[in-house]
């Protein structure tokens, strides 16, 4: 079985490396199809998730095989035929996909060059090629599509294969426009939400009334229309031939049912103690440690960081169309991870994988796992009461706020010592959290709600964190990218999960960079130097001086002149370390509470194929961090999470979003490295920073609402 | 049996009364642009135009439109012939995922309407009951600023 972590965990399988997802889906018709029709069809394993995947995937297919961008058709994932390229997550869609997708093409264009060469007569290098047209020296000898059905691709890549020298690219490099834009500008159906089959029903879930409720009792009565009740244990549903009476019919179960309700989540307003108490009885491991004779330090910080629990919040509820045909289960999903998917529905139904096919769809943003593969699995429950007809199952507001995963609250202490000139000598980091990853396929046990409530329940794992090779989860960016010759890291995950934990944009750095960008303020400030300076003496990374040096640039940060109720600060990051560099300055204004008015951005993603796009997603990270360093925190009682809708969950509003300025630092020579989440984390720590500047408080406590700074100052 | 105008024609429907405006739009109606987010006139995705002022359609009876005049993305213009906004929207590249785009349109059409030259505190004002998480707020507000400059030409 897969280990579902895809190109992101490298396999010694000892066959030849090919780059990204290439390696682990080798032959070259998994990815690239040339049809008669002058038309090439193109096979991520990776998922449009708003992220603007698709657009840049194609132009990179295009300018390796040098055909214009409108031949390119980008096939949606469909398990069994799409390549497993396991999660579109970790900032790794370019990295694991493009790379392959671009490798597989400069290797097609090789193989269907030499064909024609052969047949031609003309030298394979006196061959171009014009959109698909192959051109020798006294004009066109062939095409791709004369080729098409020639079976040219059923062979496995060739490591030898070449990409184009950067100075030939034509089609990356440019921002090609969005290509899913024009129809979601014009209403035209585009996620699973707005499929509509023949027969299909409509589905609304009936959750416990408490988180691990029982249901006692079910009092019978009517239900609207040809509404009726679907049940496996404490799983309940509705379903019915349209949308209005499955919501009614939804509301008069959930007041029906009695369900025995214990206390099972614990105090927030003592969230930070218990997750002390929990680590007691958890699983330390060392991150990493690095040991060195150092000098008496003359300087000393210790210092405690806390988070709350996070919710995704995407805009559009999750939801999921399934059927079964015969004893194959089909579901049309805005799942992540669809071979990952499913493998759990299959655990879940306890049968073959290959008796589940997932189609995806796109669903609304997810900034990770959110309750996309949930209501997969419950679609298909739904199902099999269906008698073959498809079943489309929505979650409402509160599903989605109260009962998706949660980015686990954490906490990290951090304790470092410096000699007399601020230079760092020693970093000890203690980060305690619950797994950041719940995701489906990576267990022998489905991790995805439903399972845990059936009559014949799955037990609930508590979730894991992905391997640091694959950028951690409680840990990622927990080392600092900074020099310090004395170095402890370790990271305590929880064994018990009062709530359910997964990953959210960002996973561990969101809390880990804001603490160790608070530390080195601190500390620049404790021997009286500026932010920006003490940051790059200890940053020997070029890359990273590069970008912090053009943020402030951008910003006027040297000399820059505070007004009163305002402040600047910096921050800096290397996502995970191995990805994105992302510097970012916030302007702060302190009011009655605090106002983010200004980010500037610079970032380094390596090469950038579509400029636009990736500006796009550095700002929208950063206004995703802003929102998170204002006023995000998912709140509960001891029985349930009590923020589920949008007025007990706000989320950043249009008056309260700050101007961007992004700044692109492009390197055509270097691999891609990503651009989600890299501003996000340093968007938060440099607001922090700003708050210190206005206030002259560093707050400990996420968000960093009036009470929070209250209680740090 | 209510009857109302969809988008310049007339159309007549017979729903309960738990149905919503929203439930008939996506169901019988067989649009796909107002989409739902909430269901609480809380976020903004299912906003529709009606008689010309933005209304959250997920809360709102069928017979409440009874005789009124409801416009939703699809009758704002086409691909071949777009309203200002949605060439503006596609020229900035305003959405990620895009979800909320067709309640951002409907309110800034309304706001265009009624005030032809927002300034930004003017367009942050009219979109606040909007909600996007991708982080698009400030391309969406340079593409009704671009829109509001096409349309005064």
């Amino acid at each position: 079985m897969s280990h579902g972590f895809g190109a992101a965990l490298k396999v010694d399988d000892g066959k030849p490396r090919l780059p990204g997802s290439l390696h682990l889906n080798r032959r070259l018709s998994q990815w690239l199809h040339f049809r008669a029709d002058g038309v090439v069809e193109v096979k991520p394993g990776k998922v449009e998730l708003g992220q603007g995947i698709l657009t840049t995937l194609a132009q990179i297919a295009a300018d390796e095989l040098d055909v214009a961008l409108e031949r390119i058709r980008i096939i949606s994932v469909v398990t069994p035929d799409s390549p497993d390229e396991a999660v579109t997550s970790g900032s790794l869609s370019v990295q694991d996909s493009g790379s392959a997708i671009r490798h597989a093409s400069a290797d097609a264009r090789r193989i269907f060059l030499s064909v024609a060469a052969q047949r031609s007569g003309v030298a394979f290098e006196a061959i171009t090629i014009t959109d698909g047209d192959f051109i020798g020296p006294q004009g066109k000898i062939g095409t791709y599509w004369q080729f098409a059905e020639a079976g040219l691709l059923e062979v496995e890549a060739s490591p030898e294969a070449r990409a184009k020298p950067v100075a030939a690219r034509r089609m990356v490099g440019i921002s090609a426009l969005r290509r899913d834009l024009p129809g979601k500008l014009h209403g035209a159906p585009a996620y699973v939400h707005d499929l509509s089959l023949p027969g299909m029903l409509h589905a609304r879930v009936i959750r416990p009334s408490a988180r691990g409720a029982e249901l006692e009792a079910l009092t019978d009565g009517p239900l609207p229309g040809d509404a009726r009740l679907v049940r496996d244990g404490n799983f309940l549903a509705v379903l019915a031939s349209n949308e209005w009476d499955a919501e009614a019919a939804a509301g008069r179960i959930a007041a029906r049912a009695q369900w025995r309700e214990a206390d099972t989540l614990p105090e927030q307003t003592h969230l930070s103690a218990w997750l002390r108490d929990a680590a007691a009885r958890g699983e330390r491991k060392v991150t990493e440690e690095r040991d060195a004779e150092i000098p008496a330090a003359a300087h000393r910080l210790k210092r405690s960081f806390h988070r709350p629990y996070l919710a995704h919040a995407s805009i559009g509820p999750s939801c999921a169309v399934a059927r079964f045909e015969g004893d194959v289960a089909e579901v049309y999903s805005h799942t992540q991870g669809p071979y990952n998917l499913r493998a759990d529905i299959a655990k879940t139904l306890r049968c073959p994988p290959d008796k589940v096919v997932v189609r995806h769809m796109e669903g609304a943003g997810c900034y990770g796992h959110n309750g996309a593969d949930d209501v997969a699995l419950e679609a298909v429950l739904i199902a099999r009461a269906a008698e073959g007809k498809p079943v489309r199952l929505l979650w409402s507001r509160a599903d989605e706020l109260g009962w998706a995963p949660f980015s686990p609250a954490m906490l990290v202490d951090i304790e470092v010592e410096a000699a007399a000139d601020g230079s760092l000598l020693a970093w000890h980091a203690e980060v305690i959290s619950n797994g950041h990853s719940g995701r489906p396929g990576r267990s022998p046990v489905p991790t995805l709600l439903a399972a845990s409530q059936l009559a014949e329940p799955f037990p609930v794992q508590p979730s894991i964190n992905p391997p640091l090779a694959a950028g951690g989860g409680a840990e990622r960016n927990a080392i600092p990218g900074y020099r310090v010759p004395k170095l402890h890291v370790a990271t305590t995950k929880l064994l018990e999960m009062p709530i359910r934990t997964s990953a959210l944009r960002g996973l561990g750095a969101t809390l880990n960079v804001w603490a160790v960008e608070s530390i080195m303020d601190e500390m620049a400030a404790l021997v009286g130097e500026d932010p920006l300076m003490y940051r790059l003496r200890h940053l020997d990374d070029a890359r990273g001086r590069a970008v912090l040096e053009k943020v402030a640039s951008m910003a006027g940060w040297q000399g820059h002149q505070p007004r009163e109720g305002f402040g600047f600060g910096i921050a800096y990051a290397r996502y995970k370390n191995t990805g994105a560099y992302a510097a970012v300055i916030a302007e702060v204004e302190a009011r009655e509470r605090i106002f983010c008015r200004r980010i500037w951005i610079a970032g380094d993603c390596g090469e950038v194929v579509n400029p636009d796009g990736t500006g796009n997603q550095l700002e929208g990270g950063a206004i995703h961090g802003t929102s998170i360093a204002l006023v995000e925190e998912v709140r509960f009682d001891r029985r349930r999470v009590t923020s589920d809708s949008w007025e007990s969950f706000p989320i950043l509003r249009f008056s309260e979003v700050p101007k961007v300025d992004v700044a692109l630092i492009n390197r055509p020579e270097a691999p891609f490295l990503g651009a989600g989440e890299a501003s996000l984390a340093p968007s938060i720590a440099a607001i922090a920073g700003g708050i210190h500047a206005a206030l002259g408080v560093r707050p400990r406590q996420l968000p960093f609402s009036p009470e929070n700074i209250a209680r740090a100052g | 049996m209510t009857r109302f105008i969809l988008n310049g024609g007339e159309v007549v429907l017979d729903l309960p009364d738990h149905a919503t405006l929203l439930h008939a739009l996506r169901g019988p109606l067989g649009l796909s642009s107002p989409r739902f987010g909430c269901g609480a006139e809380q976020c903004g995705s299912c906003m529709v135009l009606l008689d010309g002022k933005p209304a959250y359609a997920c809360a709102l009876g069928v017979d409440a439109v009874a005789g009124r005049k409801v416009v939703t993305v699809e009758g704002l213009g086409t691909p071949a012939a777009p309203h200002p906004l949605q060439a503006a929207f596609l020229a900035e590249q305003a959405g990620q995922c895009g979800y909320c785009l067709s309640g951002m349109l409907i309110s800034a059409a309304a706001l265009l309407a009624a005030n032809p030259d927002p300034d930004e505190e003017a367009i942050r004002a009219a979109m606040d009951p909007h909600l996007c998480r991708c982080g698009s707020h400030n391309r969406i507000i340079r593409a009704i600023r671009r829109a509001a400059q096409e349309m005064a030409q």
